[in-house]
């Protein structure tokens, strides 16, 4: 039987997207580092302006080599459309507020990201939008937390940091039950891993800045749609349907239909709110997806001998990562992402928070710093650090202990790494003048 | 917009601009197991220059109810049900792949309804690949699968969609796939089936335009070629970079290729 001749995953990574330049053959994605183009005309101006045509207008909306991004992430995950935005955060603000308004609802797992979690938790508060946390594990809590006005479920298939896995296609029927998009947040889990479409999520958010970039670089996030979820059953968003006054009575799921929210989001979104991409940065992040199979292969493996060396070591209180056996939920991220379940590993130092300080602070080649998903390996005490502007009972929430140190393992030798964090385990045990509780 | 033809909901947008009984319509016809959103890329810039643009999902495709009609001529007939419906008593036709097979057939049927045909990527016959034939009966995606890799010319394969940010593979996947229901496999046994073209392309006398992707896979440049020879006031165009999606592979060139050709028969007439 015949079958179809499509580009596979690493062929999408270096080429989806881009059709080599006509006027000086750049085999590279080249940079437009400009802020507007020139119109043909007056009507096609008009045109451009009024969507009865493609074609770039202003930077803020879009860019010539962040199409590229965008096609290539799109292609990657195997969705109708991407819209590429300044960071993982104006990714995650835009796919809200691009079907929620004042007096719309989201139920979101309570294992986020910080600044996720805050913008959930305090900030869409001010604007009328209500959010209900339930714990990543709780399946039935995400069905119970639905109410009339639930816009989307929110979530992050690998919980930051405490590593619990949510499981998409359980979460997905009772988004598709309640006919609201489940959003996926897929950072930690890169479109290597698995496909969030295939697992059930309607949206994918990326921070970009993190794998897929993978060199801790440059600030990127991308929204990525599936398109087949249907925005006009039930008359619940209005963004999607309702004529917009802003484009001439535009219905965006009519005209656009497996578009649509990707279509309203960039029409709206990137020129009221206009988090836009840097050209250079779109540029820096696509050399870094060409690359994204061969670094998360390495990622998965020196994951896997840092596992061994933690889980061995006297000075480990506890180790926490879905590849481990005695993982909670070991079964279904085996399940979800056969080939690994990321490169973030949590673990618990022995003395508490006073060791874990001191742990840190005697690293030398590791990198204290607020990021993950560098080529580089980063540590971090999330309690001080990432998470540090949530109160006690939202760092429990977060699954958060004072104790952890976030890991995420980078591409050195892990002999140097291991060689490295036997000086830091060193210094946490020495004797302190203040014990530890 | 809904209206009912013989007791069903019959879809079709404007552009969510009112039909203007003084202007000029165009009714713009999609593929096989494609609906509506097809056009957007030509439909938006004629609804704002003076047409009424009527783009249908046909029955069973899109917002349209059900069942898949089986015949071309049925569709044909379905068409001019709509556009009377609507109160319009002549219209441009332009069609895509199945919708020429479509408009040759409503030219033939329906002549005095028509003003000026515009085929793109057409030919006079549509003898389905038994294989895909069978996968879509079957409603297997692999026929969805196959369609995109078919469909679509080199520059689809990669990527550089006119509008940024948008997928040409995803966006087709989802649509088809959102047909593959039943009614892709009804539409591909449509076209399988139809026999008329030959003759009804002899008996057109509307001035017709004939739009043919160098890179078609489906119905290839030569057959494209010999659709348009078999039509008297007929004119062809190759788009160098196009599949068979030239719709929206080369979007800006079909659409700048139908609004030279609208605006040379309207200044005419």
């Amino acid at each position: 039987m015949t079958d179809p001749k499509t580009y596979s995953f690493n062929t999408k990574t270096l080429h989806s997207g881009h059709q080599p330049d006509k006027n000086f053959g750049s085999r590279a994605v080249p940079i437009y580092q400009t802020t507007s183009y020139l119109f043909q005309d007056a009507d096609h101006a008009a045109a451009l302006f009024n969507l009865e045509e493609g074609g770039h207008i202003y930077s803020r909306i879009s860019n010539p080599t962040i199409s590229v991004l965008e096609e290539r992430v799109a292609a990657l995950e195997g969705g109708s459309a991407a819209l590429a935005t300044a960071s993982g955060m104006s990714a995650m603000s835009l796919a809200i507020l691009n079907i929620c308004s004042a007096g719309d609802h989201v139920v979101s797992s309570s294992q986020l990201y910080g600044g996720s979690f805050n913008l959930l938790r305090l900030t869409l508060k001010r604007f009328g939008i209500e959010t209900t946390f339930v714990k990543p594990r709780d399946t039935e809590g995400f069905k119970k937390a639905i109410q009339p006005n639930t816009k989307c479920i929110w979530g992050e298939l690998i919980g930051n940091p405490g590593i619990e896995i949510m499981d998409i296609p359980e979460i997905s029927k009772i988004a598709k039950e309640a006919n609201i998009p489940l959003m996926v947040d897929g950072t930690f889990n890169t479109p290597y891993l698995c496909n969030l479409f295939d697992l059930g999520a309607d949206i994918i958010t990326h921070s970009l800045t993190k794998w897929m970039a993978g060199h801790g670089t440059s600030m990127g996030g991308i929204i990525v749609e599936k398109g087949d979820f249907d925005w006009t059953k039930g008359n619940k968003f209005p963004t999607m349907t309702e004529p917009y006054e802003g484009y001439h009575g535009l219905s965006f799921a009519e005209e656009f239909g497996p578009a649509a929210f990707t279509m309203r989001a960039r029409a709206e979104g990137m020129r009221d709110f206009g988090p836009c991409m840097s050209p250079t940065n779109a540029f820096n992040i696509l050399m870094g997806i060409e690359t994204l199979s061969v670094r998360m292969e390495k990622h998965l493996s020196n994951t896997q001998i840092m596992l061994d060396y933690l889980t061995n070591n006297q000075n480990v209180s506890w180790v926490n990562h879905p590849s481990l056996p005695d993982h909670p939920d070991h079964k279904v991220a085996s399940k979800l992402m056969p080939k690994g379940a990321g490169s973030m590993i949590a673990f618990g130092i022995k003395g508490g928070k006073e060791a874990g300080h001191a742990f840190i602070n005697a690293l030398k080649l590791t990198s204290h710093l607020a990021n993950v998903g560098d080529a580089k390996s980063l540590v971090i005490h999330p309690a001080s650090a990432t998470h540090s502007q949530m109160d006690k009972k939202s760092l429990e929430l977060a699954g958060l202990t004072e104790d952890m140190i976030r890991f995420s393992v980078g591409l050195e030798d892990m002999e140097d790494i291991m060689t490295d964090f036997d000086i830091g385990f060193k210094a946490s045990q020495r004797p302190r003048l203040v014990a530890s509780k | 917009m809904k209206v009912k033809i013989n007791g069903k909901d019959a879809y079709y947008t404007s552009s969510g601009r009112d039909i203007d009984k003084n202007q000029p319509t165009i009714v713009f016809v999609h593929g096989s197991g494609l609906t509506h959103v097809t056009w957007v890329l030509q439909t938006r810039y004629f609804a704002f220059h003076g047409y009424n643009t009527i783009a249908v999902d046909l029955p069973g495709h899109g917002e349209s109810e059900g069942p898949a009609l089986n015949t071309i001529e049925e569709m044909a007939d379905w068409i001019a049900d709509l556009i009377s419906s609507l109160g319009i008593k002549k219209t441009s036709y332009v069609g895509h792949s199945q919708g020429c097979l479509v408009g040759l057939e409503f030219a033939e049927r329906h002549p005095d309804k028509l003003e000026l045909l515009a085929l793109i990527n057409g030919s006079l016959s549509m003898k389905m690949n038994p294989e895909l034939l069978e996968l879509a009966i079957n409603k297997d995606q692999k026929a969805v699968d196959l369609m995109m890799d078919w469909v679509h010319g080199p520059l689809g394969h990669k990527g550089g969609h006119p509008v940024p940010g948008l997928s040409h593979m995803g966006m087709g996947n989802q649509l088809v796939s959102s047909n593959n229901n039943g009614t892709l496999g009804v539409d591909f046994n449509a076209c399988d089936q139809y026999t008329n073209g030959e003759a009804a392309a002899s008996n057109i006398k509307h001035p017709t335009l004939c739009i043919i992707g160098k890179h078609d896979k489906m119905t290839p440049k030569k057959v494209g070629v010999e659709l348009a020879s078999k039509i008297k006031d007929s004119k062809s165009v190759i788009l160098e970079e196009s599949g068979h999606m030239s719709v929206l592979e080369t979007a800006s060139d079909t659409k700048n290729l139908l609004k030279d050709f609208f605006r040379a028969h309207r200044n005419a007439s």
